[in-house]
């Protein structure tokens, strides 16, 4: 089926016509509901205050004055706009530019959809010769719209040998691919995730000099790529204006990421298996951290507590079994339950974590401040109404002691399985 | 302890060093990454250190080096280059010449390009395998490598590598010692002449002082008013999450376990 909106001028004729037998019936097929507002039958607009509104999700009548609803359609939030996006398809590619996203646990993240916006400029700088960005993904990953993210063809990796710390396997994938396709441009993100090691062994590698660091990209006629580009140097203390070479490393920022069109993210497969390579580097695999010796502005998974924990004893067991960096709340820290570095939020510390549990703490504005980059917060609180529990990706509510408990338990329970197992 | 140990050959461990620039005033310096290099290689047991640099002799670089004799040596081989010149084919002779077991570099240099290629160059001509970013050295033994290595968010990797290698120190890496001034002063530089190959590319292009990065401008693509102010007054909210009411606490932990799992923040 198409998704084109089909229109029925005589339904709609209905649905004006307060007047016609079925006017009822058409609106509510059309999903309107009642009018509110229609022509009478003088010329003048007659309105029923009472039909005014819908009700809204938390069962509360709400009125929207924005002119987009009329009679009670129900809340019906911007989720459609997604698919308005119009979907670009390039059949047949003048060139590839190759994009190497990092993809940090598993998704896309701020710096490796900058640097597909960048590709995305780099490929449709010509109309005439449009070219394709092709991104390769190494390991499982949970991205969903990469599509979205300006990606028109998608290699993914995932075999057992480039599996955790492998970079000369790696490097061996990425030189089949340049075999294969020969892309026009490779672009990796310059950081400590990979993409800065991966960027440079395959430079050196195709004896090619980089440019590494570039935060700006412009359109150069004179230079040989038909760029030019801007990039840090000596530890950040100059910027250097050079033409664009086939390998950029490239910063955060370097371009607006892609937002206006989707793509097709097609599945390519590499033409031949990969080069079986003897790896020098063996992976021993990461080692435990005391999650208690790192930063909190750094720490990936922070357990924080707030003025809701009673029972401090049992939450700081809860954080060591866990595995989780502590942080708090400021209330927490007035109080002196916890160390006035350990504090988050606006006045504290900016964390970064990926994971963030909000134990009791119904979240001021500051600390939500101090959240915001944090990929998935859990609130535990008593308060459901509270403003960390419409920031959670999952709040539960109840008694925070027991729930603490109750994981504890879970967690041990399951490692001392997998002892026994083992 | 054990007499075999006194038999076995010593580790020759190279650091190469660099000139450094203090990020505020801009003066010469050792460069803090190498410094690290040289305080993890002082930390390995029965290790032949050796310092080697490439570039320039004149009277501020001098002060620079003397600072990574200060740390307890009493040489350092200086291959002499000009001013902007290619030094990795004068360092992949020295290396080959003496072919030391590992070698240790910062990450980047502090002058210049800056990089970060020229460990990997090497690496690659020399035929070493190479590992970026390190904390630590374990232990070495029979041609093996232990090694730490620092990702971001404070983790550590576990790695093992086989001999020669190339590592590159992270920040991470230990704190070096301060220099001694006197070691300093009686240290000797041992120059020797280099191949030169003259890098044309770099004398193309513009170089200036580092400009503040524009900030982003936060872009509102809304059709309407209302979205544009909504757009404008947003609180950091999340996109609807689930919220579990009415749950035993052991139904509330299972869905926090799940999540967790999921993120794979569990070890």
């Amino acid at each position: 089926m198409s998704q084109l909106p089909r229109r029925d001028p005589r339904q709609e004729w209905i649905a004006r016509n307060r007047l016609h037998p079925r006017h009822e019936e058409v609106l509510a097929a059309l999903g309107q509901g009642a009018t509110s507002e229609w022509p009478g039958p003088n010329g003048l607009v007659r309105k029923n205050p009472h039909r005014v509104g819908f009700i809204g999700p938390n069962g509360i009548k709400r009125i929207d004055r924005s002119g987009t609803q009329q009679g009670a359609g129900g809340g019906k939030a911007s989720a459609p706009v997604a698919e308005h996006k119009p979907l670009t398809e390039i059949a047949e590619p003048a060139f590839l530019v190759a994009v190497v996203p990092d993809m940090a646990g598993g998704r896309l993240s701020g710096h490796d959809k900058d640097l597909l916006g960048l590709a995305r400029r780099l490929a449709d700088a010509d109309p005439a010769a449009q070219g394709a960005v092709l991104a390769v993904v190494f390991g499982s990953h949970k991205e969903t719209n990469l599509g979205e993210a300006g990606v028109d063809r998608l290699l993914h990796l995932d075999s057992p040998e480039i599996a955790g710390y492998a970079p000369e396997a790696r490097l061996g994938a990425l030189i089949t691919v340049e075999q294969a396709w020969t892309p026009r441009h490779w672009l990796l993100p310059d950081s400590k995730l990979g993409g800065g090691e991966l960027g440079r062994r395959l430079a050196a590698r195709l004896g090619e000099r980089p440019a590494t660091g570039i935060w700006q990209v412009e359109a150069d006629a004179e230079s040989a790529t038909g760029w030019q580009c801007t990039a840090r140097g000596a530890a950040g203390s100059l910027d250097i204006r050079r033409p664009l070479p086939r390998i950029a490393l490239a910063l955060a920022e370097c371009a607006e990421p892609v937002s206006e069109t989707r793509h097709a993210a097609a599945e390519l497969v590499l033409p031949q298996p990969l080069p079986s390579t003897l790896s020098r580097i063996q992976d021993l695999g990461q080692v435990s951290v005391d999650p208690a010796s790192v930063a909190l502005s750094e720490a990936e998974f922070i357990l924080a507590a707030g003025n809701g924990v009673r029972d401090w004893d049992a939450y700081h067991r809860a954080a060591s079994v866990l595995g989780a960096t502590e942080g708090a709340s400021r209330v927490a820290v007035d109080e002196g339950y916890m160390p006035r570095d350990r504090q988050v939020g606006a006045t504290g510390t900016w964390v970064t974590a990926r994971v963030y549990i909000a134990v009791g703490i119904s979240g001021a504005i500051q600390h939500l401040q101090g959240i915001q980059p944090c990929e998935k917060v859990i609130a535990i609180n008593m308060d459901p109404s509270c403003d960390m529990i419409k920031r959670a990706d999952l709040a539960v509510i109840g008694d925070s002691t027991q729930i603490l408990e109750a994981l504890v338990t879970l967690v041990s329970q399951a490692r001392e399985e997998k002892r026994d197992a083992a | 302890m054990q007499p075999e140990s006194a038999m076995t050959p010593a580790l020759e461990v190279t650091v190469l060093v660099s000139i450094g620039r203090h990020p505020l005033t801009g003066r010469v310096r050792r460069a803090d990454q190498d410094a690290r290099g040289v305080e993890l290689a002082r930390s390995l047991a029965d290790a032949e250190v050796r310092l080697l640099h490439a570039g320039e002799c004149n009277e501020s670089s001098e002060a620079a080096l003397r600072g990574y004799l200060g740390m307890g040596f009493s040489e350092l081989a200086l291959i002499e280059q000009p001013e902007g010149a290619d030094v990795l084919p004068a360092l992949s002779e020295a290396l080959d010449a003496t072919s030391p077991h590992l070698v240790i570099t910062g990450e980047r240099a502090e002058r210049g390009e800056g990089s970060g290629l020229l460990p990997y160059l090497l690496a690659e001509r020399l035929g070493w395998p190479l590992v970026s970013g390190l904390a630590a050295v374990e232990s070495v033994e029979d041609g093996m490598a232990t090694l730490l290595q620092a990702l971001p968010r404070g983790q550590r990797r576990r790695l093992k590598i086989r001999l020669p290698a190339i590592v590159t120190v992270d920040d991470a890496a230990p704190t070096p010692r301060q220099s001694a001034y006197g070691p300093a002063r009686r240290g000797t530089l041992e120059t020797s002449a280099g191949e030169v190959c003259n890098d044309d590319e770099w004398a193309t292009w513009q170089v200036q002082p580092a400009r503040p990065r524009p900030k982003r401008l936060k872009i509102v693509k809304a059709a309407s008013a209302r979205d544009r102010f909504k757009a404008a007054a947003a609180k950091a909210e999340g996109t609807g999450g689930q919220v579990l009411t009415d749950v035993t606490p052991t139904q509330g932990a299972e869905a926090i376990l799940t999540l967790l799992r999921d993120e794979e923040v569990l070890r």
